[in-house]
């Protein structure tokens, strides 16, 4: 008895010392049996970076019907540094994007979102982590990641909506390697675009049990005047029955894509 | 060759003495263990298949093929391909060549048909009444809404009309249950301790399959591909699946997968191989229940993704072509 509250004393010690850390210390995350940090579970961005990757204000939505709900609240950005180092003419370009949004974006159309917007939209993903082939999973679109822990020197064989995934380690960082990603992605909901050139490298650490520091650091020499890196945290979905159902949404974009050439009715 | 089929001839009775052992596997294998400490099965699996749903007539109730027979079966397809290959004078241009069709040797399963109960090989009598429509290649159906099917279509007057396939709701390999097809049978199964993901490469499919005993979802909660459970029986892996839609067949053109209780079987029987066992119980469909049994061979290599609704020009094209033909069709400055 004593020896158990000896250590239930020294445990309450070590938690409020803990308390005054800026980072976490080592142990205090979950791991898998391999000892690797365990990033298996739901996650989520929260925060306006789908809607705009830089800090901006309130402004109206595209749709009068929808009212409030549609409408771009304020939000702080999360480039460091504050803006995207666009090249002059592809600022323009981001500008064209934002001022077409609606017609423009491929997420309106049920298209795979790329990397890294897919972890930020406000819909969760699920991590399912091997030590040699970890998927991503994420509830928009139905859209899947396999990254290859054990492929290095595995190169992009044909562009892919979800890019060509190469993860390795960092200490307990877990590094993905995103190449040969479609030109045809977006960043966010304000038209920021990038080339078929991309590359993205993702940082993902563990920050407790339930947080991921996530970075994503990009680089396209055809769009930006230099490499740029966003930063944010992903939280677990916590409620215990958490789980991603089905989202084909597919199935409700049809008529947007293709009811101009529905059959027109008999009057 | 000849010790090949010396090989098959004495597994033969190997199997024939094991009957309950599925064919050419070694009863005393033991699958290697995942971080979890559970049978692992992870990896890229092909379903590809060369053995029919249903045994031919001749076959009566033999079970396996017989080594003569295997022989024979291999020449006659080995003298098809060679026939039909580089011959485009199908009417039109065809749909697929040799270049696209996977299967297996024969040798690979010998048994005559992939139905394994009941035990003559043969699907059970359909119920009257059930719905029953298939799609094809070939020209549109007759049919009505909504459409089950995954091939083909009813009519070009919206995409509802057309399949699930063609509209990238449902891969025509990767329905739950699955069945090997023309192409692309691939799945790669993922695992960590409380779920268990099948992705069919068809439409980017990945199925997740909680084995943390959680309840399911509620009744009126369904889903394209339905609310899978998972348990672990020994070392198979055993999902329960319900909660389908009504927007989709039971299985092989008929019933309302709302309808259908679906039980999929995995089992590791060799380093290079899974079984994928299924039953389906739909007793609006079908008189009995009936179980299928499917090899899955692994590959050592990657799947690929397939952006289905990414790239669907089809169902622009054919819908507009339609709309030029009737002469309805209004381009984008209203003319």
């Amino acid at each position: 008895m004593k020896a158990i509250l000896k250590n239930v004393v020294m445990a309450a010690g070590l938690a409020c010392s803990m308390v005054a850390l800026p980072a976490f210390a080592q142990g205090d995350i979950p791991r898998t049996p391999d000892g690797k940090p365990d990033f298996n579970g739901i996650w989520q961005a929260l925060g306006t970076a789908h809607l705009d990757l830089e800090t901006h204000a309130a402004r109206p939505g595209p749709v009068v019907e929808m009212g409030a709900l549609a409408a771009f609240p304020g939000g702080m950005g999360v480039v460091e540094g504050g803006k995207i180092p666009y090249k002059p003419e592809a600022l323009q370009q981001k500008l064209e994007n934002q001022e077409n949004w609606l017609q423009r974006d491929p997420l309106v159309a049920c298209k795979l979102p790329g990397v890294p917007r897919a972890n930020y939209i406000p819909y969760p993903f699920q991590i399912f982590q091997a030590p040699d082939t970890t998927l991503i999973s994420y509830q928009f679109a139905g859209a899947d990641r396999i990254v290859y822990m054990d492929k290095p020197d595995f190169e992009s064989q044909v562009d892919s909506w979800m890019g060509h995934n190469i993860g390795r380690w960092e200490g307990d960082t877990l590094v993905i390697t995103v190449t040969g990603q479609m030109p045809d992605t977006w960043f966010d909901q304000s038209g920021n675009w990038h080339s078929w050139k991309m590359s993205v490298e993702e940082r993902y650490t563990l920050m407790g049990p339930n947080h991921i520091q996530y970075e994503a650091t990009i680089t396209d020499p055809d769009v930006f005047e230099e490499p740029w890196t966003i930063s944010m945290p992903l939280y677990r979905r916590i409620e215990p029955n958490a789980m991603m159902l089905e989202f084909k949404c597919v199935e409700f974009v049809e008529e947007l894509l293709y009811g101009q050439y529905r059959k027109p009715s008999v009057e | 060759m000849n010790s090949r089929l010396i090989t098959l001839a004495v597994s033969m009775t190997v199997a024939a003495t094991l009957t309950a052992q599925t064919f050419g596997a070694d009863s005393n294998y033991i699958a290697p263990r995942n971080e979890w400490g559970q049978p692992d099965l992870r990896g890229v699996w092909n379903f590809s298949t060369n053995t029919p749903l249903e045994r031919p007539a001749k076959y009566a109730d033999q079970e396996y093929l017989t080594a003569d027979q295997v022989a024979m079966i291999r020449e006659e397809a080995l003298a098809e391909i060679a026939r039909s290959d580089g011959n485009s004078d199908q009417g039109g241009v065809g749909g697929y060549n040799q270049f696209w069709i996977e299967g297996v040797p024969i040798e690979e399963n010998t048994r005559t048909s992939l139905l394994i109960d009941p035990p003559n090989g043969r699907m059970p009598k359909r119920v009257a009444g059930a719905p029953v429509a298939f799609g094809g290649l070939g020209p549109d159906i007759q049919g009505e809404l909504p459409v089950r099917f995954t091939v083909g279509g009813i009519g070009k007057d919206h995409p509802e009309q057309r399949g699930l396939s063609e509209r990238c709701l449902m891969g025509f390999n990767s329905v739950p249950p699955f069945m090997p097809s023309m192409y692309n049978n691939n799945v790669q199964l993922f695992q960590n301790k409380d779920h268990v993901v099948i992705f069919n490469e068809m439409i980017h499919e990945a199925r997740i399959v909680p084995i943390d005993g959680r309840s399911r979802l509620p009744a009126d909660v369904e889903q394209w591909t339905g609310d899978s459970r998972g348990h672990w029986e020994g070392d198979t892996l055993v999902v329960e699946t319900t909660n389908f839609t009504g927007k989709t067949q039971s299985f092989r053109g008929t019933g309302v997968s709302s309808d259908m209780h679906l039980i999929e079987r995995f089992t590791r029987v060799s380093d290079d191989q899974v079984n994928y066992t299924f039953t389906v119980n739909d007793l609006k469909a079908f008189e009995a229940p009936f179980t299928v049994e499917v090899p899955m061979h692994k590959m050592e290599e990657e799947l690929y993704e397939y952006a289905c609704h990414e790239g669907n020009y089809g169902m622009v094209n054919i819908l507009r072509g339609q709309r030029i033909e009737d002469g309805t069709y209004i381009d984008a400055s209203g003319n």
